[in-house]
């Protein structure tokens, strides 16, 4: 089933929380909301659930109209960031729960209800523990009870919000593959929240990039990481570097002085080199070397005093040799350059 | 392994206070208890029960009892609603209502019996209208039952009222989200978190009532065999100097607060074992 | 086992309480439940207030003073101030040392003293009186003692005061116990490892920490004492201008039909009773903002 949200807005007293944002989804994609608390990505996954309603903007489901359809009559299946289990029922009932409360005439039996709940328990691999309570199960447990009692009503879409917020990095790392399996097992439209990129890039079909109750890039996370649009994508998707520049002639440049402009580079396309060999460079002094770790990064004070980030392989630093309070040569190999915002 | 009484500890001024709170307690509490059963334990076991099973006695039980169980039981189905509406909803005065929740618990007893009486006597504001359609309230059990609820109002409401704002909303939605009509979502999931403290409410509602004397002494008519609780028979068998009998009737008073303390209790643990977060104890597993 | 209703410091956020459009139930019920809620604490909370004023002032303002400066309303008056003024304080340095004793150390037998302190709340009122008769009155164990040397504990002031200070018992305590609980040890620990001595800890940083608690279990205290009737009824002999308390006087008043001169004397206590209410809601208001500050605290502390 494909979402679209046309011109959504929200305010919460006097804060606005999103800010006439649209997104079309289409069926089957698994999308990722991706920005800091407070960008709107949680209250627009609850508008899309029926969690909330918007102050205006539509919701389409495959075309149809639900903005003022209440949760209940959605058909989402909605995953909660601490899991909402219901803590009085066993990890079974839970899961039974959205098949026992259907209306009676379109209630399946109780055989049908157990074989139905006992699918997906083999499903999240937790086969054995259909008879425990939630207090007994660990973290990352719950999470997929929760997503198990989400699926178990066979919704037409997939909701997370910030899944594995709560977990520890290693059951993180285990769960974000598995979802990737579960979605490419299930093809289910899903969306999910996160402040972390690192999860957004690895998990999702496409990443939302959203601030401040707004938009501001959608796209593959290939687009996103390698041709952000805006400084606040650039920032936010990995490390940068920050200096004054400009276009001279359609090639972006660095210069020492303000301009009416921000040059963007990415430490790992920076190069070191002991003799600059035509084309742009500048000159810096190694200040700090932390060689622990798969890459080497280097720090470095430029000429007119800024401080740069580089990233380099261990390879290359052993070739180069480098030394603090070495002089180099820094050469850019991609450059970004944003008109400084007004 | 040798018997500690106290573990060890950095803060002074221990035994002082132990000493002091064992030595008021006794004084206050059980020399004076112990009294009572000195004095109970002068009768025979025949005359005791004699007197504890008489027609009189036994019917001033069935009064107290009954409508102490009818008072707590309206309790816990209004409290529950009450505490609902104060936690959800939000209207005109609601702050006031709220701390007002708490009346039966402050005025003294008296003056809540003549006031009730006053309301439900024949010719009362409540008590009028009720006659016309033929229902007798004051000086009548009905009388009684409606005392003790006024009486126990605040328990179920106040015990009830944390767990709800204590719970999660997601619960809720999740239940939503799941297709659960707001019906379903209130008997299978709001429900069950709040049973505990409803029941201990109601427990603690029920204890109260069973003792209560002076908010139902006014209202009752005391009647004996017909409307006299049994506070009520104590203190007409002391007026009559039948301290023996008296006696008796309050050992039978005791006996039943003291068996009741342990449900309660008990209600009240299971009600916060609920309330806490418990710890996972199962390693993680995956494959 | 809890008769009493502790403090309550809740969490009073107005986003978590009130239901979500999307999520809540409809307009409709919502109202019809509100009507309903409203109502019945209309039926048995306001109208017993209501009628007590106004048949307190059902014969004027002028009678109304009059009931009270009647002398042996003001001697009711007296000794209910002075039953109170005894028991309070007493009840408030035993409830200190208990919940000192329960709330800081860890002892055998703890369980026991706690339920122990919580008797005199399952114990009906007119028990209560019926024991302290068993034991001071005439024919009580020490009945024959008393009269030898010529004294009487019931049936007189003593008596009273004795049966105000058993029903309200454990009140301070109670309120005091679990805050002390609560707050740990470390906080004294690291006031005598400044070098202060055993009651300047005490004084300077576990009380401070408690005032709200101790205040609130003090009013309490005070309510119940100024307004027991059951227990002080059986030991009082009802003896007018001597061994009346203000809420027996109100007994006798209406039993004689004096029915305007009964409301006013119990308009005095029904003031007292919103006083408490009053305190209460107070209390509790500031209690929580104290609990709000600190946790701004805390977070501050975790942002920096």
């Amino acid at each position: 089933m494909s979402i679209e949200a046309h011109n959504i807005s929200k305010q919460f007293g006097q804060f606005a929380a999103l800010d006439n944002v649209s997104l079309k989804i289409p069926s089957g994609e698994l999308v990722a909301l991706l920005g800091p608390s407070g960008s709107g990505k949680t209250t627009l996954l609850r508008i899309i659930a029926g969690l909330e309603f918007a102050d205006s903007g539509t919701i389409l489901f495959d075309g149809e109209d639900t903005t003022h359809r209440t949760a209940r009559d959605r058909r989402v299946g909605f995953v909660f960031q601490h899991y909402a289990l219901f803590r009085h029922m066993t990890v079974f009932e839970n899961i039974a729960f959205g098949l026992q409360v259907r209306p009676r005439s379109v209630r399946p039996s109780k055989e049908q209800i157990h074989d139905q709940v006992h699918e997906l328990l083999r499903l999240i691999q937790l086969k054995n523990l259909s008879g425990r309570y939630p207090a007994q199960l660990s973290g990352g447990q719950r999470q997929r009870v929760a997503l198990a009692r989400a699926l178990a009503v066979e919704p037409s879409v997939l909701l997370l919000d910030e899944p594995f917020g709560s977990l520890d990095a290693k059951v993180r790392l285990e769960l974000r593959r598995w979802l990737r399996q579960l979605h490419d097992e299930v093809h289910i439209t899903s969306v999910f929240v996160t402040h972390d990129q690192e999860e957004a890039l690895e998990v999702s079909d496409r990443v939302a990039v959203m601030n401040e109750g707004r938009i501001e890039q959608v796209g593959s996370p290939d687009e996103v990481y390698h041709h952000p649009n805006t400084p606040f994508v650039y920032n936010f998707l990995g490390s940068v570097n920050l200096f004054h520049g400009r276009m001279d002639d359609e090639i972006p440049a660095i210069h020492e002085a303000e301009t009416g402009d921000l040059v963007y580079v990415r430490p790992h396309l920076l190069e070191i080199q002991r003799q600059p060999n035509g084309g742009s460079n500048f000159r810096a002094i190694i200040k700090h070397i932390n060689s622990a770790g798969p890459l080497v990064k280097v720090e470095a004070l430029s000429e007119w005093g800024a401080p740069v980030q580089v990233e380099m392989s261990q390879e290359k630093f052993q070739e180069l040799q480098l030394a603090k309070e070495e002089a180099v040569f820094i050469i850019p190999k991609e450059l970004k350059v944003f008109h400084k915002a007004l | 392994m040798a018997f500690t009484f106290k573990k060890r500890s950095n803060l002074p001024g221990f035994g002082l206070a132990l000493g002091f709170t064992v030595l008021y307690l006794s004084l206050i509490v059980l020399i004076p208890l112990a009294a009572t059963f000195l004095k109970a334990s002068a009768l025979s076991w025949d005359q005791f029960w004699h007197i504890a099973a008489s027609p009189r006695a036994l019917a001033s039980y069935r009064l107290t009892f009954g409508a102490s169980l009818i008072g707590a039981l309206i309790n816990l189905v209004f409290g529950v609603l009450v505490a609902w509406v104060l936690v959800r909803y939000s209207f005109p005065g609601k702050r006031m209502f709220d701390s007002l929740v708490d009346l039966p618990f402050a005025l003294p007893t008296a003056v809540a019996g003549i006031a009730l009486t006053t309301i439900y006597a024949p010719s009362g504001w409540l008590g009028r209208p009720l006659a016309s359609i033929g229902i007798k309230s004051a000086y009548s059990p009905l009388g009684v039952a409606i005392a003790l609820t006024f009486i126990g109002l605040p328990f179920v409401v106040r015990s009830v009222q944390p767990v709800l704002e204590d719970m999660d909303k997601e619960l809720e939605e999740a239940a939503a989200s799941l297709g659960a009509s707001r019906w379903q979502t209130f008997s299978r999931v709001v429900l069950p978190t709040i049973l505990p403290a409803a029941l201990a409410g109601f427990a603690m509602a029920f204890a109260r009532a069973i003792g209560e004397y002076g908010s139902v002494v006014f209202i009752s008519g005391n009647m004996p065999m017909r409307t006299e609780i049994t506070p009520l028979l104590i203190m007409t068998k002391l007026d009559q100097f039948d301290y023996a009998g008296a006696t008796a009737i309050a050992v039978v008073m005791l006996v039943f607060s003291l068996l009741l303390l342990l449900p309660i209790n008990l209600l009240q643990k299971w009600s916060s074992s609920r309330e806490e977060k418990t710890v996972a104890l199962v390693p993680e597993e995956i494959h | 086992m809890a008769t009493t209703l502790p403090l309550s410091t809740r969490n009073f956020s107005p986003a978590r309480r009130v239901a979500t459009a999307a999520t809540g139930e409809s307009a409709a019920v919502r109202w019809v439940l509100i009507v309903v809620a409203v109502t019945f604490l209309g039926v048995f909370i306001f109208l017993p207030l209501a009628i007590v004023f106004s048949q307190a002032f059902a014969k004027g303002v002028s009678a109304y003073w009059a009931s009270l400066r009647e002398p042996d309303a003001l001697s009711a008056i007296r000794l209910t101030l002075l039953a109170a003024g005894i028991a309070v304080p007493l009840n408030l340095v035993f409830g200190v040392a208990a919940a000192w004793a329960i709330g800081k150390f860890e002892f055998f037998g703890k369980s026991l003293l706690i339920t122990l302190i919580d008797l005199p709340f399952s114990v009906s009122p007119v028990v209560a009186g019926l024991i302290y008769v068993l034991l001071f009155g005439l024919q009580g164990v020490l009945g024959p003692w008393l009269s030898r040397h010529d004294l009487q504990i019931i049936f007189a002031v003593p008596g009273i005061i004795l049966a105000t200070i058993f029903v309200t018992f454990p009140f301070v305590a109670r309120e005091l116990i679990p805050l002390l609980q609560a707050q740990g040890q470390e906080e004294e620990e690291a006031a005598l490892a400044l070098g202060a001595s055993g009651w300047q800890t005490f004084f300077r940083v576990s009380l401070p920490n408690i005032k709200w608690g101790l205040l609130y279990g003090v009013i309490l205290c005070n309510a119940r004492a100024m307004g027991e009737f059951g227990a002080v009824s059986v030991v009082s002999g009802h003896i007018r201008g001597r061994t009346n308390t203000m809420p027996l006087h109100v007994e006798i008043l209406y039993n004689e039909y004096q029915f305007s001169a009964a409301f006013a004397v119990a308009s005095l206590l029904a003031l007292l009773a919103l006083a408490t209410l009053l305190v209460k809601t107070t209390v509790e208001w500031r209690a929580r903002r104290q609990q709000a500050a600190s946790a701004r605290w805390d977070g501050e502390e975790q942002i920096a």
